[in-house]
Protein backbone atom coordinates (compact mmCIF):
# COMPACT_ATOMS: atom_id res chain seq x y z
CA UNK A 1 0.00 0.00 0.00
CA UNK A 2 1.60 3.45 -0.95
CA UNK A 3 1.94 5.51 1.54
CA UNK A 4 0.22 9.31 1.01
CA UNK A 5 1.42 12.87 3.03
CA UNK A 6 -1.18 15.36 4.66
CA UNK A 7 -0.79 17.17 0.88
CA UNK A 8 -1.62 14.30 -1.41
CA UNK A 9 -4.43 15.79 -2.67
CA UNK A 10 -2.89 19.48 -2.50
CA UNK A 11 -0.10 18.02 -4.90
CA UNK A 12 -3.01 16.38 -6.99
CA UNK A 13 -4.48 19.82 -6.87
CA UNK A 14 -1.68 21.59 -8.69
CA UNK A 15 -1.44 19.18 -11.03
CA UNK A 16 2.11 17.45 -10.18
CA UNK A 17 2.77 14.62 -11.52
CA UNK A 18 3.36 11.69 -9.05
CA UNK A 19 5.26 8.57 -8.20
CA UNK A 20 6.36 6.05 -6.30
CA UNK A 21 9.27 6.85 -4.00
CA UNK A 22 10.44 4.58 -1.22
CA UNK A 23 6.70 3.76 -1.09
CA UNK A 24 5.03 6.91 -0.90
CA UNK A 25 2.98 8.77 -3.43
CA UNK A 26 5.35 11.82 -4.40
CA UNK A 27 5.13 15.01 -6.71
CA UNK A 28 8.24 14.06 -9.10
CA UNK A 29 7.67 17.79 -11.29
CA UNK A 30 4.57 20.00 -11.48
CA UNK A 31 5.91 22.33 -14.02
CA UNK A 32 9.51 21.89 -15.15
CA UNK A 33 12.51 20.08 -13.09
CA UNK A 34 14.33 22.73 -14.60
CA UNK A 35 12.03 25.61 -13.82
CA UNK A 36 11.67 24.39 -10.25
CA UNK A 37 15.16 23.90 -9.91
CA UNK A 38 15.88 28.21 -11.22
CA UNK A 39 12.97 28.88 -9.03
CA UNK A 40 14.75 27.31 -5.34
CA UNK A 41 18.04 28.47 -6.94
CA UNK A 42 16.92 32.45 -7.67
CA UNK A 43 13.55 32.54 -5.65
CA UNK A 44 11.54 30.34 -3.48
CA UNK A 45 10.78 27.27 -3.49
CA UNK A 46 8.51 24.48 -1.40
CA UNK A 47 9.28 20.59 -0.85
CA UNK A 48 7.05 18.36 0.61
CA UNK A 49 9.43 16.16 2.31
CA UNK A 50 6.47 14.37 5.16
CA UNK A 51 7.69 11.28 4.27
CA UNK A 52 11.02 11.83 5.91
CA UNK A 53 10.89 9.69 9.80
CA UNK A 54 11.28 11.26 12.79
CA UNK A 55 12.78 9.49 15.93
CA UNK A 56 12.60 10.75 19.56
CA UNK A 57 14.63 9.92 22.08
CA UNK A 58 13.33 11.28 25.36
CA UNK A 59 14.43 11.35 29.39
CA UNK A 60 17.49 11.59 31.53
CA UNK A 61 20.51 10.22 29.31
CA UNK A 62 19.13 10.87 25.64
CA UNK A 63 22.08 12.89 24.62
CA UNK A 64 24.57 10.44 25.46
CA UNK A 65 22.06 7.17 24.11
CA UNK A 66 22.30 9.30 20.79
CA UNK A 67 25.84 10.27 20.84
CA UNK A 68 26.58 6.41 21.28
CA UNK A 69 24.06 5.79 17.71
CA UNK A 70 25.60 8.66 15.36
CA UNK A 71 29.20 9.67 14.32
CA UNK A 72 29.10 13.19 14.53
CA UNK A 73 28.42 15.01 18.16
CA UNK A 74 25.54 16.59 20.03
CA UNK A 75 27.89 17.31 23.16
CA UNK A 76 29.62 20.20 20.99
CA UNK A 77 26.89 21.75 20.33
CA UNK A 78 23.87 24.14 22.02
CA UNK A 79 20.17 22.65 22.51
CA UNK A 80 18.33 24.31 19.69
CA UNK A 81 21.17 23.39 17.62
CA UNK A 82 21.15 19.94 14.86
CA UNK A 83 23.61 18.15 13.81
CA UNK A 84 24.25 16.25 10.26
CA UNK A 85 25.84 12.89 10.88
CA UNK A 86 25.96 9.17 10.12
CA UNK A 87 24.07 5.85 11.29
CA UNK A 88 26.69 3.86 10.84
CA UNK A 89 27.25 0.23 10.60
CA UNK A 90 30.67 -1.69 13.00
CA UNK A 91 32.37 -1.70 9.70
CA UNK A 92 32.14 2.40 9.48
CA UNK A 93 29.43 1.79 6.33
CA UNK A 94 25.94 3.96 6.25
CA UNK A 95 23.28 2.84 7.92
CA UNK A 96 21.49 6.12 6.95
CA UNK A 97 22.32 9.92 7.21
CA UNK A 98 20.42 11.83 9.47
CA UNK A 99 19.88 14.89 10.83
CA UNK A 100 20.04 15.05 14.66
CA UNK A 101 17.82 17.92 16.56
CA UNK A 102 19.02 18.77 20.15
CA UNK A 103 16.20 20.74 22.11
CA UNK A 104 17.65 19.68 25.62
CA UNK A 105 20.12 16.76 26.87
CA UNK A 106 16.91 15.04 27.39
CA UNK A 107 15.36 15.80 24.06
CA UNK A 108 16.22 14.82 21.23
CA UNK A 109 14.65 14.59 17.89
CA UNK A 110 16.52 12.78 15.08
CA UNK A 111 15.48 13.05 11.24
CA UNK A 112 15.60 10.05 8.95
CA UNK A 113 15.24 9.38 5.27
CA UNK A 114 12.14 7.94 3.90
CA UNK A 115 13.41 4.67 2.46
CA UNK A 116 14.77 3.84 5.96
CA UNK A 117 12.33 4.51 8.41
CA UNK A 118 11.62 0.85 9.22
CA UNK A 119 15.28 -0.07 9.08
CA UNK A 120 16.34 2.95 11.12
CA UNK A 121 14.06 2.45 13.99
CA UNK A 122 14.99 -1.17 14.14
CA UNK A 123 18.28 -0.65 14.36
CA UNK A 124 18.30 2.03 16.95
CA UNK A 125 16.20 0.20 19.19
CA UNK A 126 18.32 -2.67 19.09
CA UNK A 127 21.64 -0.98 19.46
CA UNK A 128 20.34 2.01 22.12
CA UNK A 129 21.80 1.80 25.13
CA UNK A 130 19.93 3.60 27.75
CA UNK A 131 16.98 5.70 26.49
CA UNK A 132 14.38 3.77 23.95
CA UNK A 133 13.51 5.18 20.78
CA UNK A 134 9.92 6.26 19.44
CA UNK A 135 8.86 6.34 16.63
CA UNK A 136 6.85 9.75 16.18
CA UNK A 137 6.92 9.37 12.24
CA UNK A 138 3.47 9.73 12.07
CA UNK A 139 3.04 12.92 14.09
CA UNK A 140 5.11 15.02 11.74
CA UNK A 141 4.32 16.66 8.52
CA UNK A 142 7.23 18.64 6.89
CA UNK A 143 7.78 21.26 4.17
CA UNK A 144 11.36 22.60 3.35
CA UNK A 145 11.26 26.24 2.23
CA UNK A 146 14.47 26.52 0.18
CA UNK A 147 15.92 29.92 -2.04
CA UNK A 148 17.01 33.55 -1.68
CA UNK A 149 13.46 34.27 -0.81
CA UNK A 150 12.64 32.23 1.74
CA UNK A 151 13.67 33.44 4.77
CA UNK A 152 11.42 36.59 4.07
CA UNK A 153 8.84 34.36 3.46
CA UNK A 154 8.78 32.46 6.38
CA UNK A 155 9.47 36.11 8.04
CA UNK A 156 6.14 37.09 6.75
CA UNK A 157 4.18 35.11 8.37
CA UNK A 158 5.44 34.14 11.82
CA UNK A 159 6.19 36.23 14.26
CA UNK A 160 9.47 34.32 15.68
CA UNK A 161 12.61 36.21 14.39
CA UNK A 162 14.27 34.09 11.71
CA UNK A 163 17.17 36.27 11.49
CA UNK A 164 18.10 34.93 15.64
CA UNK A 165 17.86 31.05 13.64
CA UNK A 166 21.34 30.46 12.26
CA UNK A 167 22.00 27.99 9.90
CA UNK A 168 21.81 24.04 12.00
CA UNK A 169 19.88 26.40 14.29
CA UNK A 170 15.55 25.94 14.85
CA UNK A 171 13.34 27.45 16.91
CA UNK A 172 10.13 26.63 17.95
CA UNK A 173 6.99 28.83 16.82
CA UNK A 174 4.11 29.25 14.84
CA UNK A 175 3.94 29.86 10.58
CA UNK A 176 0.62 30.61 9.58
CA UNK A 177 -0.36 29.98 12.56
CA UNK A 178 0.72 26.58 12.43
CA UNK A 179 2.91 24.92 15.54
CA UNK A 180 6.44 24.70 14.16
CA UNK A 181 9.83 23.20 14.24
CA UNK A 182 11.27 25.80 12.51
CA UNK A 183 14.83 24.69 11.26
CA UNK A 184 17.29 26.56 9.35
CA UNK A 185 18.45 23.26 7.60
CA UNK A 186 17.90 21.94 3.84
CA UNK A 187 19.11 19.98 1.11
CA UNK A 188 19.36 22.26 -1.92
CA UNK A 189 22.51 24.68 -1.16
CA UNK A 190 20.32 27.62 -0.27
CA UNK A 191 19.06 29.51 2.15
CA UNK A 192 15.96 28.35 3.89
CA UNK A 193 13.84 25.87 6.41
CA UNK A 194 12.77 23.09 7.16
CA UNK A 195 9.10 23.39 9.05
CA UNK A 196 8.22 20.36 11.03
CA UNK A 197 4.33 20.77 12.06
CA UNK A 198 1.53 17.67 12.98
CA UNK A 199 -0.11 16.48 10.19
CA UNK A 200 -3.63 18.15 10.26
CA UNK A 201 -1.61 21.53 10.14
CA UNK A 202 0.10 20.71 6.66
CA UNK A 203 -2.12 21.61 4.48
CA UNK A 204 -2.41 25.30 5.99
CA UNK A 205 0.60 25.73 6.37
CA UNK A 206 1.49 24.65 3.07
CA UNK A 207 -1.39 27.28 0.89
CA UNK A 208 -0.15 29.85 3.19
CA UNK A 209 2.99 29.62 2.16
CA UNK A 210 2.24 29.29 -1.32
CA UNK A 211 -0.33 32.21 -1.15
CA UNK A 212 2.71 34.73 0.68
CA UNK A 213 4.93 33.73 -1.65
CA UNK A 214 2.70 34.79 -4.41
CA UNK A 215 4.97 37.92 -4.49
CA UNK A 216 8.58 35.94 -4.49
CA UNK A 217 7.17 33.58 -7.76
CA UNK A 218 7.26 31.12 -5.18
CA UNK A 219 6.83 27.78 -7.32
CA UNK A 220 5.90 24.09 -5.39
CA UNK A 221 8.89 21.29 -6.36
CA UNK A 222 9.45 17.97 -6.70
CA UNK A 223 11.60 15.02 -6.02
CA UNK A 224 13.21 15.80 -9.71
CA UNK A 225 14.82 19.39 -8.81
CA UNK A 226 15.53 17.93 -5.52
CA UNK A 227 18.01 15.57 -7.15
CA UNK A 228 18.99 18.01 -9.69
CA UNK A 229 20.23 20.68 -6.45
CA UNK A 230 21.77 18.49 -4.45
CA UNK A 231 23.54 16.99 -6.71
CA UNK A 232 25.12 20.52 -7.79
CA UNK A 233 26.06 20.92 -4.10
CA UNK A 234 27.46 17.05 -3.86
CA UNK A 235 25.43 16.56 -1.27
CA UNK A 236 24.91 12.64 -0.73
CA UNK A 237 22.06 10.56 -1.26
CA UNK A 238 21.18 7.67 0.44
CA UNK A 239 21.00 4.91 -1.50
CA UNK A 240 23.26 6.35 -4.24
CA UNK A 241 26.49 7.57 -2.85
CA UNK A 242 26.21 6.35 0.33
CA UNK A 243 25.55 2.99 1.85
CA UNK A 244 26.26 0.51 4.33
CA UNK A 245 29.15 -0.82 1.82
CA UNK A 246 30.81 2.75 1.59
CA UNK A 247 32.28 3.67 4.85
CA UNK A 248 31.59 7.55 5.95
CA UNK A 249 35.27 8.50 5.06
CA UNK A 250 35.43 7.37 1.51
CA UNK A 251 32.57 9.06 1.29
CA UNK A 252 34.51 12.36 1.77
CA UNK A 253 32.26 12.92 5.70
CA UNK A 254 34.77 12.69 7.79
CA UNK A 255 34.01 15.92 8.78
CA UNK A 256 30.93 14.37 10.21
CA UNK A 257 32.38 11.72 11.65
CA UNK A 258 34.31 12.75 15.44
CA UNK A 259 36.96 9.80 16.07
CA UNK A 260 37.74 11.75 19.22
CA UNK A 261 34.44 11.26 21.13
CA UNK A 262 33.68 8.68 23.28
CA UNK A 263 32.42 5.57 21.63
CA UNK A 264 29.52 4.90 19.02
CA UNK A 265 29.16 2.01 16.42
CA UNK A 266 31.47 2.23 13.61
CA UNK A 267 34.37 4.29 15.23
CA UNK A 268 36.94 1.35 15.66
CA UNK A 269 36.73 0.71 11.92
CA UNK A 270 37.15 4.44 11.12
CA UNK A 271 39.84 4.74 13.09
CA UNK A 272 41.91 1.86 11.56
CA UNK A 273 40.54 3.06 8.36
CA UNK A 274 42.27 6.14 9.11
CA UNK A 275 45.45 4.61 9.79
CA UNK A 276 45.63 2.59 7.23
CA UNK A 277 44.83 4.94 4.33
CA UNK A 278 41.61 5.12 2.56
CA UNK A 279 41.82 3.81 -0.69
CA UNK A 280 38.35 4.85 -2.50
CA UNK A 281 36.64 8.44 -2.24
CA UNK A 282 33.84 9.71 -3.66
CA UNK A 283 34.55 12.14 -6.08
CA UNK A 284 32.87 15.09 -7.89
CA UNK A 285 33.55 14.86 -11.83
CA UNK A 286 32.72 17.29 -14.94
CA UNK A 287 31.90 15.33 -17.92
CA UNK A 288 34.55 16.41 -20.96
CA UNK A 289 32.68 14.56 -24.12
CA UNK A 290 29.30 14.50 -24.97
CA UNK A 291 26.75 12.86 -22.36
CA UNK A 292 25.30 12.48 -19.26
CA UNK A 293 26.42 10.31 -15.78
CA UNK A 294 23.96 8.58 -14.45
CA UNK A 295 24.03 6.07 -11.22
CA UNK A 296 25.21 2.82 -12.04
CA UNK A 297 28.03 4.01 -14.80
CA UNK A 298 31.00 2.32 -15.02
CA UNK A 299 34.31 4.53 -14.08
CA UNK A 300 36.78 3.26 -16.44
CA UNK A 301 40.73 3.71 -16.46
CA UNK A 302 42.60 2.91 -19.74
CA UNK A 303 39.87 0.39 -20.23
CA UNK A 304 39.38 -1.14 -16.63
CA UNK A 305 36.83 -0.66 -14.35
CA UNK A 306 37.77 1.22 -11.02
CA UNK A 307 34.41 2.71 -9.87
CA UNK A 308 30.71 3.21 -10.49
CA UNK A 309 29.11 6.70 -10.78
CA UNK A 310 26.46 6.91 -7.54
CA UNK A 311 24.64 10.24 -9.18
CA UNK A 312 25.03 12.34 -12.43
CA UNK A 313 22.74 15.13 -14.38
CA UNK A 314 22.77 18.08 -16.43
CA UNK A 315 23.55 20.23 -14.09
CA UNK A 316 20.60 22.69 -14.75
CA UNK A 317 22.85 26.10 -12.96
CA UNK A 318 25.98 24.66 -13.38
CA UNK A 319 24.83 24.00 -17.68
CA UNK A 320 27.14 20.53 -17.38
CA UNK A 321 27.19 17.22 -17.42
CA UNK A 322 28.05 16.43 -13.59
CA UNK A 323 28.18 13.44 -11.68
CA UNK A 324 29.45 11.75 -8.12
CA UNK A 325 31.22 8.44 -8.15
CA UNK A 326 33.88 6.15 -6.31
CA UNK A 327 37.24 6.06 -7.39
CA UNK A 328 40.44 4.47 -6.15
CA UNK A 329 42.27 7.18 -4.07
CA UNK A 330 44.67 7.47 -6.70
CA UNK A 331 42.78 8.83 -9.04
CA UNK A 332 40.58 11.19 -6.50
CA UNK A 333 42.56 14.45 -6.69
CA UNK A 334 41.66 17.19 -8.82
CA UNK A 335 42.06 17.35 -12.35
CA UNK A 336 42.41 13.63 -12.17
CA UNK A 337 40.52 11.94 -15.20
CA UNK A 338 39.20 8.86 -16.06
CA UNK A 339 35.89 8.03 -18.91
CA UNK A 340 32.21 7.19 -17.78
CA UNK A 341 31.27 3.76 -19.69
CA UNK A 342 27.85 5.59 -21.50
CA UNK A 343 26.07 3.10 -23.21
CA UNK A 344 29.55 1.55 -24.83
CA UNK A 345 30.90 4.54 -25.39
CA UNK A 346 34.16 5.49 -23.39
CA UNK A 347 33.59 9.11 -22.33
CA UNK A 348 36.27 11.30 -20.81
CA UNK A 349 36.05 13.03 -17.45
CA UNK A 350 37.86 15.58 -15.14
CA UNK A 351 37.76 15.29 -11.29
CA UNK A 352 36.82 18.57 -10.03
CA UNK A 353 36.25 20.70 -6.67
CA UNK A 354 33.32 20.62 -5.00
CA UNK A 355 30.17 21.44 -4.54
CA UNK A 356 29.91 21.62 -8.26
CA UNK A 357 28.04 25.11 -7.98
CA UNK A 358 29.87 27.91 -7.12
CA UNK A 359 28.12 30.89 -4.97
CA UNK A 360 29.27 33.95 -5.41
CA UNK B 1 -6.31 17.66 -23.13
CA UNK B 2 -3.00 18.99 -24.32
CA UNK B 3 -1.94 15.39 -24.79
CA UNK B 4 -4.61 15.15 -27.86
CA UNK B 5 -1.58 16.96 -29.76
CA UNK B 6 -1.11 14.54 -32.24
CA UNK B 7 -1.36 16.26 -36.03
CA UNK B 8 -3.00 13.91 -38.40
CA UNK B 9 -0.80 13.99 -40.96
CA UNK B 10 2.06 11.91 -39.67
CA UNK B 11 2.45 8.14 -38.73
CA UNK B 12 3.14 7.04 -35.40
CA UNK B 13 4.50 3.90 -33.55
CA UNK B 14 3.25 2.75 -29.93
CA UNK B 15 6.94 3.90 -28.81
CA UNK B 16 5.91 7.44 -29.57
CA UNK B 17 7.87 8.33 -32.29
CA UNK B 18 6.56 10.00 -35.51
CA UNK B 19 6.83 10.14 -39.06
CA UNK B 20 6.36 12.33 -42.09
CA UNK B 21 6.05 10.12 -44.95
CA UNK B 22 6.79 12.13 -48.30
CA UNK B 23 7.77 9.36 -51.31
CA UNK B 24 10.44 7.30 -50.02
CA UNK B 25 11.40 9.44 -46.92
CA UNK B 26 10.32 9.81 -43.70
CA UNK B 27 11.67 12.46 -41.67
CA UNK B 28 11.49 10.94 -36.98
CA UNK B 29 10.84 12.76 -34.33
CA UNK B 30 8.92 11.71 -30.74
CA UNK B 31 5.27 12.96 -30.09
CA UNK B 32 4.24 15.57 -27.77
CA UNK B 33 3.15 12.63 -25.02
CA UNK B 34 6.71 11.78 -25.16
CA UNK B 35 8.44 14.97 -24.63
CA UNK B 36 5.29 15.64 -22.14
CA UNK B 37 6.75 12.56 -20.47
CA UNK B 38 10.15 13.02 -20.31
CA UNK B 39 10.33 16.32 -19.28
CA UNK B 40 13.41 18.36 -19.52
CA UNK B 41 15.47 17.07 -22.26
CA UNK B 42 18.89 18.24 -21.77
CA UNK B 43 20.78 15.64 -24.27
CA UNK B 44 20.11 14.12 -27.59
CA UNK B 45 22.27 11.40 -28.73
CA UNK B 46 22.15 11.56 -32.56
CA UNK B 47 23.24 8.47 -34.87
CA UNK B 48 26.11 8.71 -38.40
CA UNK B 49 24.34 10.04 -41.24
CA UNK B 50 24.62 7.11 -43.68
CA UNK B 51 23.69 4.31 -40.86
CA UNK B 52 21.68 1.52 -42.05
CA UNK B 53 18.61 0.54 -39.47
CA UNK B 54 16.01 -1.52 -39.28
CA UNK B 55 12.60 -0.87 -37.97
CA UNK B 56 12.64 -0.76 -34.27
CA UNK B 57 16.03 -0.83 -33.96
CA UNK B 58 17.29 1.98 -31.04
CA UNK B 59 19.53 4.79 -33.03
CA UNK B 60 19.65 7.33 -30.68
CA UNK B 61 19.16 8.58 -27.07
CA UNK B 62 16.75 11.30 -25.40
CA UNK B 63 17.97 12.45 -21.80
CA UNK B 64 16.01 14.59 -19.67
CA UNK B 65 17.21 15.84 -16.40
CA UNK B 66 16.31 12.43 -14.45
CA UNK B 67 15.49 9.74 -17.26
CA UNK B 68 17.37 7.57 -20.35
CA UNK B 69 14.92 6.83 -23.10
CA UNK B 70 15.76 5.36 -26.42
CA UNK B 71 14.59 6.45 -29.83
CA UNK B 72 13.27 3.44 -31.93
CA UNK B 73 13.77 3.92 -35.59
CA UNK B 74 9.98 3.42 -37.17
CA UNK B 75 11.19 2.32 -40.48
CA UNK B 76 14.11 0.35 -42.15
CA UNK B 77 16.44 2.37 -44.26
CA UNK B 78 19.23 4.68 -44.32
CA UNK B 79 19.53 7.58 -42.01
CA UNK B 80 20.22 10.28 -44.39
CA UNK B 81 19.76 13.65 -42.49
CA UNK B 82 20.21 14.16 -38.85
CA UNK B 83 19.26 17.47 -36.88
CA UNK B 84 22.59 18.46 -35.97
CA UNK B 85 20.50 22.23 -33.84
CA UNK B 86 19.80 19.46 -30.98
CA UNK B 87 22.75 18.75 -30.07
CA UNK B 88 23.32 22.78 -28.98
CA UNK B 89 19.62 22.71 -28.48
CA UNK B 90 18.17 19.59 -27.10
CA UNK B 91 15.27 22.12 -25.30
CA UNK B 92 13.52 22.35 -28.99
CA UNK B 93 12.30 18.34 -28.09
CA UNK B 94 10.07 20.10 -25.70
CA UNK B 95 9.29 23.13 -27.34
CA UNK B 96 8.58 22.13 -30.73
CA UNK B 97 8.30 18.47 -30.95
CA UNK B 98 6.79 18.03 -34.48
CA UNK B 99 8.66 20.62 -36.64
CA UNK B 100 12.10 22.21 -35.67
CA UNK B 101 12.54 19.16 -33.16
CA UNK B 102 12.79 16.35 -35.91
CA UNK B 103 15.47 13.91 -35.11
CA UNK B 104 16.39 12.05 -37.94
CA UNK B 105 15.39 11.36 -42.00
CA UNK B 106 15.67 8.30 -43.00
CA UNK B 107 15.58 7.20 -46.97
CA UNK B 108 13.07 3.99 -46.35
CA UNK B 109 13.70 0.16 -47.85
CA UNK B 110 10.35 -1.53 -47.46
CA UNK B 111 7.19 0.62 -48.39
CA UNK B 112 5.45 -2.51 -46.58
CA UNK B 113 6.45 -1.44 -43.17
CA UNK B 114 4.39 2.28 -43.54
CA UNK B 115 1.52 -0.20 -43.04
CA UNK B 116 2.91 -1.30 -39.45
CA UNK B 117 2.74 2.59 -38.77
CA UNK B 118 -0.21 3.89 -36.63
CA UNK B 119 -2.64 6.75 -38.17
CA UNK B 120 -3.79 10.08 -35.71
CA UNK B 121 -6.61 8.21 -34.53
CA UNK B 122 -5.16 4.79 -33.64
CA UNK B 123 -2.08 6.59 -31.94
CA UNK B 124 -4.70 9.11 -29.85
CA UNK B 125 -6.96 5.55 -28.87
CA UNK B 126 -2.82 4.26 -27.87
CA UNK B 127 -2.76 7.21 -25.24
CA UNK B 128 -5.94 7.12 -24.16
CA UNK B 129 -5.82 3.54 -23.03
CA UNK B 130 -2.28 3.61 -21.82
Amino acid sequence: MTRRTPLNEAHRALGARMVDFAGWDMPVQYSSVIAEHEAVRNGVGLFDVSHMGEVEFAGPGALETVNGLISNDLARIADGQAVYAGLLNEQGGFVDDVVAYRFSPERILICVNASNREKDFAWMKAHARGVAPVDRGDEYAQIAVQGPKAAGLVQRLTKTDTSKIGTYRFAEGEVAGVRCIISRTGYTGEDGFELYCAPDGAVALWTALLDAGQQDGVKPCGLGCRDSLRTEMKYALYGNDIDDSHTALEAGLGWIVKLDKAAFIGKDALVAQKAAGVKRKLVGFELTGAGIPRHGYPILKDGARVGEVTSGTMGPSVKKPIGIGYVPAELASEGSTFDVEIRGRAVPAVVVKTPFLKKP
Amino acid sequence: MSDANIPSNLKYTSDHEWALVEGKKAVVGITFHAQQTLGDVVYVELPAVGRKVTKGEAFGTVESVKAVSELFSPLSGTIIRVNEDLTAEPETLNSDPYTDGWIIEIEFSDSKELNELLDAAAYAKLLQNS
